[in-house]
C-alpha cells in the first residue's frame, strides 16, 4: 500500500473513510472548441493561433470547472490540449516524424508517427498545460502521460534495434518530463499504458520503462499506471513488482468478470477502480456505482481504494460525461459514510459461480 | 535460373483523399463499414482509388498487379463479413495490432456471394497482370465465429467451398494469393493441419492461376508446413521480416513447393528497404537453401500494407518493382 494517497484529502472532507474521487484524463471537447480549430486550420479565415490559444485555455478552464463542480477530488483539464495520445507527444519529441495518417478500424484513422531517428528532449510536453490547469483551480490537479512502451508501440520504428530499446529511452524522456513536472508542483502522475494489453508478454518491458521513469522522482509524488482492455490474468501477478502507487484499471466495462484475478495473490499497491464504463452512453444509477465500487473494496481496503471512470470519456457526449462524473463522486461519499458507519466488506473470497 | 516476379499480398492503404471522402460518406461507426450493397456515390469513391492503386503498381514496375481490397474494411475476414448469412457483430482485435474488425458470425449456409468478383471485374478492366487476393480457407475460419454448422472441421470445409465458389466467378487471373497468417499464428492442432491441406486443394481445384499460400507474422510450424507442402499449391510464402531460422529449417528439411514467395520487405515499417538490400537479402536466403531450385521467385511485403501511410506504401511499391529488375539482372 502507498502512504500517498492521504495528500489529496480535501480540508474540507465530512468522512472518516477517504476514496479518492478522479478521471483517468480525457473528457468531451466543447463543440466550439473544434469549431475554433477548423477556423485556425482554415487559411481562409482571420482566426490565428492567439486566437486558438486562447479557446484551448477557455475550454481548459471551462473542463476543470466541470470537474470540480461534479464533485472530484482529483481533477484534470479534460486534455483539452491534446489531440491524440500519441501525436501529441510524438510533435513533441525530437526524432519523430509524421508520414500521414493510418487505418485503425474502419474510416477511424491517426497519424502514426515514425522514430527516424534517436529520440531527444527538448522543451517540456505539459508544464504549461500542468501549471495552466493549477492554477484554474483549488484543487488538486493530476497529469495524464501516455508511457514510454505505448508511445513505442504505436509508432513506426525506423531507428531502434527492437522496440524494447525505443521504450527505454522514451522512459527516460518521460522521466526527464515529470522532473519538471514536479519541479512545477505536481504531485499526482498517472502513466497510460493501453498498449501493455495488446502485448502482454512485455510487461517486463514495461516495468523496466517504469525503473527508468521514477529514477530520482521523490517518493511522495504519487504515480499511477493506467491499463484497459485486456486479458489481466496475463499480467497479474507480475504488474505487482512495478514500482508504482496506484493501478488504474478498467473493469466495469466486463462487468467486473476480471475481479477474481487480483484476489490472490493480494493486491499490495492502490486500485484505482473503473466505476462506469466509458463505451455506454448511459449515466449509471448512485446506486448502481455504489455497488461497484464495493467490488473494488472485495480487492483491496478502502485506504487502498481510488475511484475512477473505466477509461478517458473523451467519446462520450457531454452531459452523459458529466452524469457519469457525478454520480460517481455522489457514490463514493456514500459509500465512505457507510464505512464510517461500520460497514465491512470481506476481501479475497473468490465471488461464487452465477449458476 | 529463377524467374523474379514483384507482387504483393494486397490489402493496401487508402489513398489520402479517399480515406476523407469515405469518412464523410459512410461515417465512423460500426454499422458505417463496408455492408456489400454500398451506394452509387461510395462506389465511385472506391472506383477511383481502385484506379489510383492500380496506377501506383504499374508506375512502380510491380509485375504482379492486385485490385487493393480497399473496401476491405474487416480486412481478411471481408468476404465472410459482407455475406448475406453473416451477422457482424463486436468490434475485435486483428491479430497483435492496434487494429480491429467486426467479428463475422455465421449463421447460415455460405452460399455463393460475388462480393470479390465483383471488384476484379473492374480491376481486370485496368490491367493483364491481375493477381487475385483471398484469405486462405484455415485463416477465414478462425476469424469468425461458427453458429451454423457446429463442428471444427465441417466449418472449414464449408469455408473452403464458399471461397472456391467465390473464385470459380472470378475473371481471368495470373496469379492468386491466399493468405494464411492464422496458420503461423495459431497452428492448426495434429489432424487438423492434414484437413487444412485438403481444405487449401478444394480452393485451388477452383483456378486455373498459380497459387501462392502466403503465412506470416511467424514461420510455420515444421508439421504444419509439410501438410501445407501436400497441397496443390505452387508456392508457399515465407515471412523473413520476421522469422528467419525456423523458414530456413523448413525449406532444407522439406524442401519447398515449384516456386517460392519471399516476403522481404516489411509492410509494417515505414523505413523503406533499398532494392539492392532486398536483392541481396533474397541471394542470401538461396545460398541458405542451395539444394532447392524454384521456378519463380515473388518477391513481396510479408504482410499486407494496410498498416502504412500512403505515401511510404508508394515507396515499398517501388523498392519492390525495382529489386526485381536488379535481381532478374543479376542472376541472367
Amino acid at each position: 500500500m502507498s502512504d500517498t494517497k492521504d495528500q489529496f484529502r480535501p480540508d474540507d472532507h465530512d468522512n472518516d473513510h477517504f476514496l479518492l474521487t478522479t478521471v483517468v484524463g480525457s473528457y468531451p471537447k466543447p463543440k466550439w472548441l473544434n469549431r475554433a480549430k477548423e477556423l485556425y486550420q482554415d487559411p481562409d479565415h482571420s482566426f490565428d493561433a492567439e486566437d486558438y490559444q486562447e479557446a484551448k485555455d477557455d475550454a481548459a478552464r471551462l473542463i476543470t470547472a466541470e470537474h470540480e463542480r461534479a464533485g472530484l477530488d482529483v481533477v484534470v483539464d479534460g486534455e483539452m490540449r491534446r489531440n491524440e495520445m500519441v501525436e501529441f507527444f510524438a510533435h513533441r519529441i525530437e526524432g519523430y516524424e509524421f508520414n500521414g495518417p493510418v487505418k485503425v478500424w474502419g474510416h477511424n484513422y491517426f497519424d502514426k508517427p515514425s522514430v527516424v531517428s534517436d529520440v531527444e528532449y527538448t522543451d517540456s510536453w505539459l508544464v504549461d498545460e500542468y501549471e495552466f490547469t493549477a492554477a484554474a483551480t483549488d484543487r488538486p490537479v493530476k497529469v495524464p502521460i501516455t508511457g514510454p512502451y505505448t508511445l513505442a508501440s504505436w509508432s513506426f520504428n525506423e531507428a531502434y534495434e527492437d522496440d524494447a530499446e525505443l521504450s527505454y529511452a522514451l522512459a527516460d524522456l518521460v522521466n526527464e518530463e515529470i522532473e519538471k513536472l514536479v519541479e512545477a508542483g505536481a504531485r499526482y502522475i498517472q502513466i497510460d499504458e493501453p498498449a501493455l494489453a495488446t502485448t502482454p508478454d512485455d510487461h517486463a518491458i514495461v516495468g523496466e520503462c517504469l525503473e527508468r521513469i521514477v529514477a530520482d522522482i521523490p517518493e511522495d509524488v504519487r504515480i499511477g499506471l493506467h491499463v484497459c482492455y485486456g486479458d489481466y490474468s496475463r499480467i497479474y501477478p507480475e504488474i505487482l513488482e512495478y514500482p508504482v502507487d496506484e493501478f488504474d484499471l478498467e473493469l466495469a466495462n466486463g462487468d467486473y468478470d476480471q475481479l477474481d484475478v487480483f484476489k490472490d495473490p493480494e493486491f499490495t499497491a492502490d486500485l484505482a477502480l473503473g466505476v462506469t464504463d466509458v463505451h455506454v452512453a448511459e449515466v449509471e444509477s448512485v446506486e448502481q456505482i455504489e455497488e461497484n465500487i464495493l467490488k473494488g473494496l472485495e480487492i483491496v481496503p478502502p485506504e487502498q481504494l481510488v475511484v475512477s471512470p473505466d477509461c478517458g470519456v473523451k467519446l462520450l457526449p457531454r452531459e452523459v460525461a458529466y452524469g457519469k462524473m457525478a454520480n460517481m463522486a455522489e457514490a463514493a461519499r456514500n459509500v465512505e459514510a457507510e464505512l464510517d458507519a461500520g460497514l465491512e466488506i470481506d476481501r479475497n473470497a473468490p465471488t461464487p459461480a452465477d449458476d | 535460373m529463377t524467374e523474379y516476379v514483384s507482387a504483393t499480398p494486397g490489402l493496401f492503404p487508402l489513398p489520402d483523399w479517399a480515406k476523407d471522402d469515405l469518412s464523410d460518406l459512410k461515417g465512423h461507426q460500426k454499422h458505417d463499414l463496408v455492408s456489400g450493397d454500398e451506394g452509387e456515390a461510395i462506389t465511385a469513391v472506391y472506383g477511383d482509388a481502385r484506379e489510383d492503386v492500380i496506377g501506383s503498381q504499374q508506375e512502380a514496375g510491380v509485375d504482379l498487379v492486385v485490385e487493393g481490397q480497399l473496401r476491405w474494411d474487416d480486412m481478411l475476414a471481408h468476404p465472410l463479413a459482407v455475406h448475406d448469412n453473416v451477422d457482424t457483430q463486436g468490434i475485435v482485435r486483428y491479430y497483435d495490432n492496434n487494429n480491429f474488425y467486426r467479428d463475422p458470425v455465421v449463421g447460415g449456409e455460405l452460399d455463393f456471394s460475388g462480393d470479390v468478383a465483383g471488384e476484379l471485374e473492374a480491376a481486370a478492366e485496368l490491367t493483364d497482370d491481375l493477381c487475385a487476393v483471398l484469405p486462405g480457407p484455415y485463416t477465414l475460419a478462425e476469424l469468425a465465429t461458427d453458429e451454423y454448422y457446429g463442428d471444427d472441421a465441417d466449418f472449414l470445409a464449408a469455408v473452403a467451398d464458399f471461397l472456391a465458389g467465390e473464385l470459380e466467378a472470378f475473371p481471368a487471373h495470373e496469379t492468386l494469393f491466399l493468405l494464411e497468417p492464422s496458420l503461423a499464428t495459431d497452428a492448426p492442432d495434429d489432424g487438423e493441419d492434414e484437413r487444412v491441406s485438403e481444405a487449401v486443394d478444394t480452393v485451388t481445384a477452383a483456378t486455373d492461376a498459380d497459387v501462392v499460400v502466403q503465412p506470416y507474422w511467424d514461420a510455420l510450424e515444421e508439421k504444419v508446413y509439410a501438410h501445407l507442402l501436400d497441397a496443390d499449391i505452387d508456392a508457399v510464402g515465407f515471412d523473413f521480416v520476421t522469422e528467419q531460422d525456423q523458414n530456413l529449417y523448413n525449406v532444407q528439411e522439406y524442401g519447398g513447393a515449384d516456386s517460392i514467395a519471399l516476403g522481404l520487405a516489411d509492410g509494417q515499417n515505414t523505413l523503406v528497404e533499398d532494392p539492392e538490400a532486398i536483392r541481396d537479402r533474397a541471394e542470401w536466403v538461396f545460398e541458405q537453401i542451395p539444394v532447392s531450385e524454384f521456378e519463380t521467385t515473388y518477391l513481396t511485403t510479408n504482410t499486407e500494407t494496410f498498416y502504412l501511410p500512403y505515401s511510404k506504401f508508394e515507396e515499398k511499391l517501388a523498392a519492390l518493382g525495382e529489386a526485381a529488375d536488379l535481381a532478374e539482372v543479376t542472376t541472367a
